[in-house]
């Protein structure tokens, strides 16, 4: 069970929190011109790389509060929590971008 | 004759306290100080048990987790538990344990014919034999579960209490033998907050086994002097009798504590097992090194034990488990055990596979005069039961045969030691890779993780010198990376056990050749031999994975403790492949099983989940109703007057509500308070239609979809103030719908000023509808107008009802005229109360959610969740004029635009009457067009609502149909197993179709 520091509330178990999968996805603001696949690639599309995610979670039994985190999938070390709507941090946004 | 195998003198057993236990129905008596399988063999009882798939007798194997051999049925009734390692057992006064997987007893066990049949049982043979034609499986099945089970399950309800616990520490130590006491003094010195588990209920680990001195004293001085300090030091938490079972992401260590069951009975009043969850920064992990079998022919007789274990017992228990003994070893560690032994006064002779023995017990065992056979084999045994003898021969110098002839020696007790495994269960659990060393021919770490450190002999450092040095330095280095300032430590001089260079021969040889005569096991409860694994290997195997589960090797509660490595070798010889090129299997957790009651601990009946109640359930119950489970809540069901069946009961609410009054308590309802200048945006965003004209305290039914365009939830939000809406939700779909929308606020429109409040939990909600409703509401009062021009249809009013501060919401689930009186919780009791004393003179009749099914199923109002099910769109639901044209976005609007969302032939609600109106569908029942005999059948659909109205006067249904409008008028069928309804397709309504009544 992984042991989240949550930015608000600081270090809480894995099972207070739950996981909106990848992060910085923002929703199409003209879907009525985008076409099918564009608005499927919305959907259902997602990155699932060996080495460093981004993804959202919120603290659900706790603050309520969405943020985002920055884990190594094989090790599941976290590299790396940030607020909703920053950047991800310089140091782990370069290992994000290594892998592709 | 009593305790035949104790020695007079030493061992670590309390002979002031002898303890009474019974065994197949025999007493014996054993030592505080015991385990079970020690006590036994204190008796000389060795034959404990019969083999999993011959059935052939078995005896104790080790002395510790892992025991393949020794599993037994332990106590009775509720408390009664199978497969407990005897080895791992203490000894309680009055333990009752018996043999498993005999019958109808262990000595006249009816399976072993399964010994003479053994051509039928090789490897796979559960495949191979039961596998066509696939009806017999049924037949088989009971054959071989009588035959083959592993103890029984109890029938009773488990009588003892569990308990859980959480902890953080900065220092985990797992293992108190020297290393793991070690690491936890350098660590617990430096004022580190240390736990220290062990499995056994004496620390100590290989210091309570083994002769060695430390700082010239015997070792065991140097252990009581530091459990001593341990105890002493206020942060360290010292937990014997405690297996650390689980090693999970970001050490989290899941450990088994035993409280209560080395006390017997109901534990002395303490809870049976703890379970703990702790959260280390740092974990030292000390776990040790299983001894490893030797495979030779019939080395599984009673009496063939790991020479460990022979150690073992006559050092720590004072039990020499046998007069004549002889020790096969291709390591020093071997002489270990003959040296006790002989030390004991049992006459011992080595068979070392070792052409040229060295290493420091042998040098001993032959200053001694021991009887020394070097570069031999054990080519065979004997006995019918307990081992009677063996036969040993000189082996060729590639020890791939045999020479000369075989000489027999008669024995009544054999160790074996094919070398050592580090303990590695818990450090691969972690992530660890494994690291495979030729010379020790074991895994052993191969890297080191973050915040994790090993020490001794689970890194393959065998040796007292290395175990402490290692384990003080892992311990300081854990206390340091956790934020301590660990001072060195002294490493204490030792004498005692160092490592020599050994001799790996996987399977001994003999003068048969393999699969003749004997049988050469390799793992012991599950009866895979040296030979199945060689077949299955011929039949293509090549996959250690894949020969794992074509033999069964590894498998059962042992999980292949003492077979892993011996089965991998031999794979691996018999491929052609190194070892590390076959590969290793994956440990898992747990380490040695662990009692399911520990893990449901006390989250068991009322306390296994929150249970919600409504203002009325008190007054419910008291009048006999019967509740429903909705989610958490307890919901009425129905109220039925004495003697009244729950159909004639429903029949009766539904018919007052719609000819008088009924009353219902809906405060499951959920509610969200919405508040902020922007709470109206967010309503255009999460429902389909547009809310930017509803004036303040007029209501709107709304529809919520996913992004995929599919209904997921529906209620009526009614604006309270400027910037102030009241929304309502279905009851199970409330905290979805809040954490839904949630996500979107802070996380797509983080600038929206919205705050959204669960409230639940603060209003009661009580409907009240029929015909006479607003007279009865118009009597309880003063400021609220209930008129249709002052207070219409889908509007609020916030005033008093009996006295009560209220908001009284005119919306209908019903169809009638129809209000929702909310008022703050704790007074929803003595709304309802107040309402049935003022309804009495119009029969108000209080219904539940049985009725309101049924009500609202004539109207034909959806109820997400039931009449949908996450595949269902607005249109399907025949609801497209909710559904807004003019807005620009709303979520899930662009998926409403796929050609599939589009699609003619999607399943629609629509309405189901039955040729016979007296007859209800069964909900879920498939729809067909063409009925045949048998399935398959073209489905069409299914019925999502079915009841008998009684004010249709016949039964009605709601089915998600292919095609569904197009079909109204046409005949379909119900198929269901006995029988077929014929049905005909109409609207989803079924009363009160111009929908006049909500008017009153
Ligand atoms: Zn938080």
């Amino acid at each position: 069970m992984l042991l989240i520091p949550c930015p608000f509330c600081g270090p809480r178990d894995e099972s207070e929190f739950g996981c909106g999968g990848e992060a910085h996805i923002a929703r199409p603001t003209d879907t009525d011109r985008l076409s099918d696949a564009d608005w499927a690639a919305y959907l259902f599309m997602r990155k699932n790389p060996k080495g460093v995610h981004l993804e959202r979670w919120v603290h659900r039994l706790g603050c309520r509060r969405w943020f985002n985190l920055a884990r190594s999938t094989v090790s599941h070390e976290i590299l790396a929590v940030y607020k909703m709507g920053d950047p991800p941090p310089a140091s782990v946004a370069g290992q994000e971008a290594r892998r592709t | 004759m009593t305790q035949k195998n104790r020695l007079p003198e030493g061992g670590r057993i309390d002979r002031t306290r002898p303890l009474g236990f019974l065994f197949n129905g025999r007493r014996y008596t054993g030592f505080a100080g015991d385990t079970l399988a020690s006590a036994l063999l204190a008796n000389d009882v060795h034959f404990v048990g019969r083999s999993f798939k011959y059935h052939r007798k078995r005896g104790i194997l080790g002395s510790g987790a892992e025991e393949p051999n020794a599993l037994v049925q332990l106590e009775l009734g509720g408390r009664t538990e199978p497969n407990a390692r005897a080895t791992q057992v203490d000894l309680y006064e009055g333990l009752i344990a018996s043999s498993q997987n005999c019958w109808p007893t262990l000595e006249a066990d009816l399976g072993a014919a399964n010994s003479l049949l053994s051509r039928i049982y090789p490897a796979g043979f559960y495949y191979k034999t039961f596998m066509w034609p696939p009806s017999f499986w049924m037949t088989y099945e009971r054959f071989i579960r009588r035959a083959a089970g592993l103890g029984r399950p109890p029938r009773e309800p488990d009588p003892d209490r569990y308990e859980k616990a959480w902890r953080h520490c900065d220092v985990l130590v797992v293992g108190a033998g020297p290393a793991g006491i070690a690491a936890a003094l350098a660590a617990g010195r430096s004022g580190a907050r240390v736990i220290l588990v062990d499995e056994q209920a004496e620390l100590g680990g290989s210091l309570l086994s083994r002769k060695g001195a430390i700082d010239g004293a015997p070792a065991t001085h140097w252990l009581d002097t530091a459990l001593g300090e341990l105890r002493s030091l206020p942060e360290v938490m010292v937990l014997p009798r405690t297996t650390a079972y689980g090693y999970y992401d970001h050490n989290m260590i899941g450990l088994i504590e035993r409280i209560g069951d080395h006390r017997g009975g109901s534990n002395g009043g303490v809870p049976r097992q703890r379970l703990w969850h702790v959260r280390a920064k740092q974990v030292v992990l000390a776990t040790g090194a299983i001894e490893r079998p030797l495979v030779f022919s019939d080395n599984d007789r009673p009496g063939i034990l790991l020479a460990s274990a022979i150690e073992t017992y006559v050092n720590r228990y004072a039990v020499a488990a046998g007069r004549r003994g002889v020790i096969v070893t291709g390591n020093d560690t071997g002489y270990g055990a003959a040296l006790a032994l002989a030390g004991a006064g049992t006459a011992v002779t080595v068979v070392d596979l070792r052409t040229e023995p060295t290493g420091p017990q042998h040098e001993t065992a032959r200053a001694r005069g021991m009887e020394i056979l070097a570069g031999h084999t054990v080519a065979r045994t004997f006995g019918n039961g307990r081992v009677t003898g063996v036969e040993v021969m000189p082996m060729t110098a590639d020890g791939e045969g045999v020479v000369g002839s075989g000489r027999r020696i008669e024995c009544d007790l054999v160790g074996m030691s094919g070398g050592w495994s580090p303990t590695v269960h818990l450090y691969s659990q972690s992530g660890g890779k494994l690291r495979y060393d030729e010379a020790l021919a074991a895994f052993v770490p191969g890297n080191f993780r973050s915040g994790q450190h090993l020490a001794g002999a689970v890194r393959g450092s065998f040796g007292l010198g290395a175990a402490l040095s290692e384990g003080f330095a892992a311990g300081a280095a854990a206390a340091e990376a956790a934020g301590f300032r660990a001072a060195a430590a002294p490493v204490p001089a030792v004498e005692g056990y160092e490592p020599a260079p050994q001799r790996m021969l996987w399977v001994l040889p003999s003068s048969k050749p393999l699969g003749h005569g004997g049988k050469n096991f390799v793992d012991f409860q599950n009866d895979v031999t040296a030979a199945d694994l060689k077949l299955a290997v011929r039949e293509g195997y090549r996959s250690v994975e894949h020969v794992k589960r074509y033999t069964t090797t590894g498998m059962g509660t042992d999980q292949g403790k003492t077979s892993n490595i011996n089965a991998l070798a031999i794979l691996s010889e018999t491929v052609g492949a190194a070892i590390p090129a076959v590969g290793t299997t994956t440990f898992r957790p747990p380490y040695t099983p662990v009692t399911v009651g520990a893990f449901a601990s006390r989250d068991l009946g009322d306390l296994l989940d929150p249970i919600r109640r409504t203002p009325t359930h008190g007054w419910a119950e008291k009048v006999g109703a019967p509740f429903e489970n909705v989610g958490q809540w307890k919901r009425t069901w129905y109220f039925p007057k004495a003697g009244e069946t729950m159909h004639a009961a429903v029949n009766r609410e539904v018919k007052a509500a719609r000819t008088s009054i009924g009353i219902v308590d809906a405060s499951t309802l959920g509610k969200i308070d919405i508040q902020g200048p922007d709470a109206v945006k967010l309503l255009n965003w999460v429902y389909t239609n547009a809310w930017d004209n509803l004036a303040i305290g007029r209501s709107r039914y709304g529809l919520m979809l996913d992004e995929n365009g599919m209904v997921f939830d529906d209620g009526v939000t009614t604006r309270i103030g400027e910037n102030h809406y009241h929304m309502t939700t279905t009851t199970s779909g409330a905290p979805r719908v809040l954490a839904w929308m949630e996500e979107w606020l802070q996380c797509e429109w983080p600038h929206y000023r919205v705050f959204l409040t669960s409230v639940t939990e603060q209003w009661a909600t009580i409907g009240v509808a029929g015909p006479n409703a607003r007279k009865l509401i118009s009597e309880l009062t003063q400021d609220i107008a209930l008129e249709d021009e002052s207070f219409p249809f889908m509007s609020m009013k916030e005033g008093h009802v009996a006295g009560i501060p209220a908001r009284v919401f005119r919306i209908s689930f019903t169809g009638e005229l129809s209000y929702e009186i909310n008022v703050p919780t704790s007074y929803g009791l003595a709304l309802w109360q107040a309402l049935m004393t003022a309804g009495e003179k119009y029969e108000i009749t209080p219904y539940g959610t049985e009725a309101m099914h049924v009500l609202r199923a004539e109207k034909g109002y959806i109820i997400v969740g039931q009449d949908t099910d996450g595949t269902v769109t607005p249109g399907d639901l025949g609801m497209d004029w909710i559904v807004s044209k003019k807005k620009p976005d709303f979520l899930g609007k662009r998926s409403l635009a796929r050609a599939d969302t589009r699609r003619d032939d999607r399943k629609h609600l629509v309405g189901l009457l039955t040729q016979n109106p007296s007859e209800a569908i069964p909900e879920g029942a498939q729809i067909v067009g063409e009925l045949k005999p048998r399935p398959p059948m073209k489905m069409l659909g299914h019925v999502t609502s079915s009841y008998y109205s009684p004010n249709v006067g016949r039964s009605i249904a709601l089915a998600l149909i292919e095609g569904g409008r197009a079909r109204i008028g046409q005949e379909l069928h119900a198929a269901l197993p006995d029988r077929n309804i014929r049905v005909t397709v109409t609207e989803p309504r079924f009363f009160d179709l111009e929908g006049t009544r909500v008017n009153g």
